[in-house]
């Protein structure tokens, strides 16, 4: 069986999966919990200065589409809004109870090194393994120049970054926000400031959906409503970008990520995994199902580990990386081409409109003997996909790969007029 | 110990007899409605639209429910299909756009949409309004006789162009079938009503009630005062058995036994055998015996001459008879029926089977004993009103061509008085599609 055991910058932990700082891991009720539940640590709900900031009623709005709920979730909340010495007490008393667990403690406070000289000892005293610095939410707290305020900022992130490893010993992870052009300006700031590893993403600003009896953005608040931070499952793929632009940067080689970002099933985490991340951070899913998502994503991904022959994370992680490139790496030469498995096809003619109206006029609608009947018309099919995505049966539409005759990139290629060719 | 027929009404409380007379199927809640829609593929080209007779855009007002747009699903719906209502309720969806739902491929499980079309088209009879409005009255009167689906459906559609109508039916309600002759449990409470009234809302028809072609008027007085005339008759005969002792007391025509059941209002007073045996294959003969039963029949036995799958009453209808204890039995032919005393006491038959790749029917005889018989063997269309009037019968229909025409100038038909499959839904589309070749060829006299 494969091991899980996780090591990210010296923390050890039963596993990888940390439930993410958010409102599952604002009060020690809710993180004995977690832990009873099999995960292998929180990153408690992040600590500011008092008095705490006060939160508003309505506080989440959703994305639901077709039957899935929460497809996308986007909160309003703000940090902690309990006193830091309650939060610093409760801390204390879950990390001494399990031993074995992660226990990071998210901090914001505001860019003034004596705030920061202030709190680090608090929380270093709590014997809590590590620090995140929340450098990335995006809403509320950066109107207050904190959060996003300081994470869109490399400068500040350099700054605020070598502040906390000057006074602290604990090892620190920098939480990037996604509210930004490039995720590779902050990462590099982080780790210029001597970061043990960033975290990424945070959430998305947003605005989730707009009441249209309310005329107002959701979640209303007595009449009007604010953006908010994105996340869930809708989120996963700006992550898994991000993720990879960390992961394959070379003047980042070496930084370990923490990946975070609509992580919903193993199958998610392994995803995370092989695009650079030795580490994972869940939110919403445990905020849709409860704790117990995380059994499935242990068993899950040790199955799928066995399946593949990798004993251990370090066998796992960044194993994609190589293979993310910039469009300009790939082969202009490669051609596949769509299949479609007649003894499947439930005749719903998805494929061909698809492509009839939006595409490429590579599927024909045929009547064979009466009956309905979908053909590729292989001289017009560009191998776009689109066909199988929105196939409704599994495996009736697939995509082969034809021979390939070399590899001709585009700046090989005799239509570039930068390249060589001409 | 001699015992007359046990024949009697209140067989259970007034209480039960309300609960089995109740919506057998009642409606998809908002979150169902919502989730089924959601399984619809949109399919393009999609079969079902292809499968449905009136050619309702299955997918399309699907899409209209699960986007919470359900004016724009019933809008879609009922141009189609102005009884999209009882469609919803009534149809065979099993053999029709049920049947060819790819979902069925996938995971022989279709789109339940028969049960989505209830729920756009009773979110718009909640309205209290339909969405079609007249074109400008043309001042052209058209006379419909019979106000049963196809009737409602030609009525309707006449309307909508802005002519005037006449809407006739020998019976005190309209509604045809839809009021005398579907299973009370389908359509419950006074939906028939509610729905003529949605339909005529339009405006335009007035109501000719208790007036019978042949007794009250004949196609010749009716076209004195009206330029065109529908004929939705359907058939209102039904079949002799050929049955010694057919005439006894306790024999009913299966219709007869329907339409008692119909127009009471709690079913206390409608009388019902404590053994009986229903005689025929079709719908007829399974909305007789489920209700039988359902009325308190102790034991209701379904007799068919032929096998499972000849029967015309749909695998769903036979399970469900089945499911509402009503035993089946196959392959067996009617004989005759015994008497005491001037009343039906027992029903013999004829063991069938196939030789040769025929049904004969010559084995052992069993006999069935039985308080009440219910002869559901067919009904036919009744052809003395139309002797003399120019309009052409064959085989036993009303012969009409595509667009609905007699052979009669100004004269059209359809519905069950004319040849196809005898569905509420079909019967809507010849009386839709009667009223378009009106609507033309009353145009196109105007335009010469």
């Amino acid at each position: 069986m494969a091991d899980l055991r996780s090591n990210f910058i010296g923390i050890r932990s039963p596993n990888p999966f940390w439930l993410a700082s958010a409102p599952p891991t604002d009060k020690a009720y809710n993180v004995r919990r977690a832990f009873e539940a099999g995960w292998g640590g929180v990153v408690w709900k992040t600590l500011g200065e008092d008095p705490p900031v006060v939160n508003v009623s309505s506080r989440y709005g959703a994305l639901s589409y077709r039957g899935e709920r929460m497809f996308g979730l986007n909160n309003i909340e703000l940090i902690s809004d309990r006193p830091l010495a309650v939060n610093l007490a409760e801390i204390k008393d879950v990390k001494r109870d399990y031993p074995d667990r992660a226990v990071i403690v998210s901090l914001m406070v505001p860019c003034v090194e004596e705030s920061w000289k202030a709190i680090l000892p608090l929380v270093e005293e709590t014997g809590a393994d590590g620090l995140e610095l929340n450098f990335g939410c995006p809403h509320g707290m950066s109107e207050r120049n904190m959060g996003s305020a300081v994470g869109q900022v490399p400068e500040y992130v350099e700054m605020v970054t070598r502040w906390v490893k000057q006074h602290s010993r604990m090892p620190t992870i920098v939480k990037l926000t996604p509210n930004v052009t490039s995720i590779l300006a902050p990462a590099r700031a982080a780790m210029r400031g001597g970061a043990d590893a960033v975290s990424l993403i945070n959430t998305i600003q947003s605005v989730v959906s707009v009441d249209l009896d309310a005329m107002a953005p959701t979640p209303v608040v007595d009449g009007m409503g604010t953006h908010g931070g994105y996340c869930g499952p809708a989120v996963k793929p700006i992550a898994l970008r991000m993720l990879g632009e960390v992961a394959r940067s070379p003047d980042l080689a070496g930084l370990p990520i923490s990946g975070i970002g609509g992580i919903s099933t193993w199958r998610d985490a392994a995803e995370f995994l092989v695009m650079g991340a030795s580490n994972l951070q869940v939110c919403t899913a445990a905020m849709h199902y409860g704790f117990r998502v995380v059994e499935d994503m242990k068993d899950g991904l040790s199955n799928w580990m066995d399946e593949k022959g990798f004993g251990s994370l370090s066998d796992v992680v960044g194993r994609a990386v190589p293979n993310f490139v910039n469009w300009n790496q790939l082969n202009l030469k490669f051609k596949t081409l769509a299949r479609i498995d007649q003894d499947l096809c439930v005749q719903c003619g998805l494929c061909h409109i698809a492509c009839e109206d939006t595409s490429h006029q590579a599927i024909a609608r045929l009547r064979v003997d009466g009956s309905r009947r979908y053909e590729v018309i292989d001289e017009e099919c560009v191998g776009c996909n689109l066909c199988a995505h929105v196939c409704p049966v599994d495996d009736c539409i697939t995509m082969a790969p034809q021979p390939t005759d070399g590899v001709l990139t585009w700046p090989n290629h005799p239509n570039n007029p930068m390249s060589g060719a001409h | 110990m001699d015992r007359g027929p046990d024949i009697a009404a209140g067989r259970v409380s007034r209480e039960i007899l309300a609960l089995n007379f109740a919506d057998a199927h009642p409606p998809l809640t908002d979150a169902q409605a919502v989730i089924e829609a959601d399984r619809c593929y949109f399919c393009y080209d999609a079969p079902c639209i292809e499968a449905c007779p009136t050619g309702i855009d299955v997918p399309t007002f699907i899409k209209g429910i699960a986007t919470g747009n359900l004016a724009g699903a019933a809008r879609t719906i009922l141009e189609s299909n102005i009884l999209g209502g009882s469609c919803a309720r009534v149809c065979p969806t099993e053999i029709l756009c049920e049947q060819k739902c790819v979902r069925n491929a996938q995971e022989e499980k279709p789109v339940q949409i028969g049960a989505l079309q209830r729920r756009a088209t009773d979110w718009q009879m909640a309205k209290g309004v339909q969405p079609f409005t007249r074109a400008a009255a043309t001042g052209r009167r058209v006379a419909v006789v019979g106000a049963g689906p196809a009737g409602l459906a030609c009525a309707h559609r006449l309307a909508v162009h802005g002519h005037e109508v006449t809407l006739f039916d020998a019976k005190p309600k309209p509604g045809g079938l839809n009021e005398y002759g579907v299973a009370a449990y389908k359509t419950p409470g006074d939906f028939a009503q509610d729905e003529v009234n949605f339909v005529l809302s339009v405006g335009g028809v007035t109501l000719a009630p208790d007036q019978a072609l042949g007794r009250d008027f004949t196609i010749d007085t009716l076209l004195n005062d009206h330029e065109a005339v529908f004929l939705s008759l359907g058939q209102a005969g039904a079949r002799k058995a050929g049955l010694t002792g057919e005439d006894l007391s306790g024999v009913m025509n299966a219709v007869d036994f329907i339409e008692s059941i119909r127009t009471s209002g709690t079913k206390e007073d409608v009388a019902v055998g404590r053994r009986v045996v229903v005689v025929g294959g079709g719908n007829t003969a399974i909305d007789a015996a489920v209700q039988a039963k359902r009325l308190g029949a102790e034991e209701v036995t379904l007799v068919y001459r032929r096998g499972r799958e000849t029967m015309s009453a749909t695998e769903v209808e036979q399970a469900w008879a089945q499911t509402n204890g009503v035993t089946i039995r196959h392959w067996a032919a009617p004989e005759r029926i015994e008497g005491v005393g001037g009343a039906a006491s027992a029903i013999a038959f004829t063991r069938g089977r196939v030789l040769d790749g025929r049904a004969v029917h010559d084995g052992e005889e069993f006999v069935l004993e039985a308080d009440m018989i219910l002869k559901a063997v067919g009904q036919h269309v009744v052809f003395d009103p139309l002797e003399g009037s120019g309009v052409e019968t064959e085989g036993g229909r009303i012969r009409v061509d595509a667009f609905g025409r007699t052979s009669r100038p100004r004269v059209y038909a359809g519905g069950d008085c004319t040849a196809g499959e005898d569905l509420t839904v079909a019967a809507v589309r010849d009386g839709r599609d009667a009223a378009e070749a009106i609507h033309a060829d009353l145009t196109k006299k105007k335009e010469v």
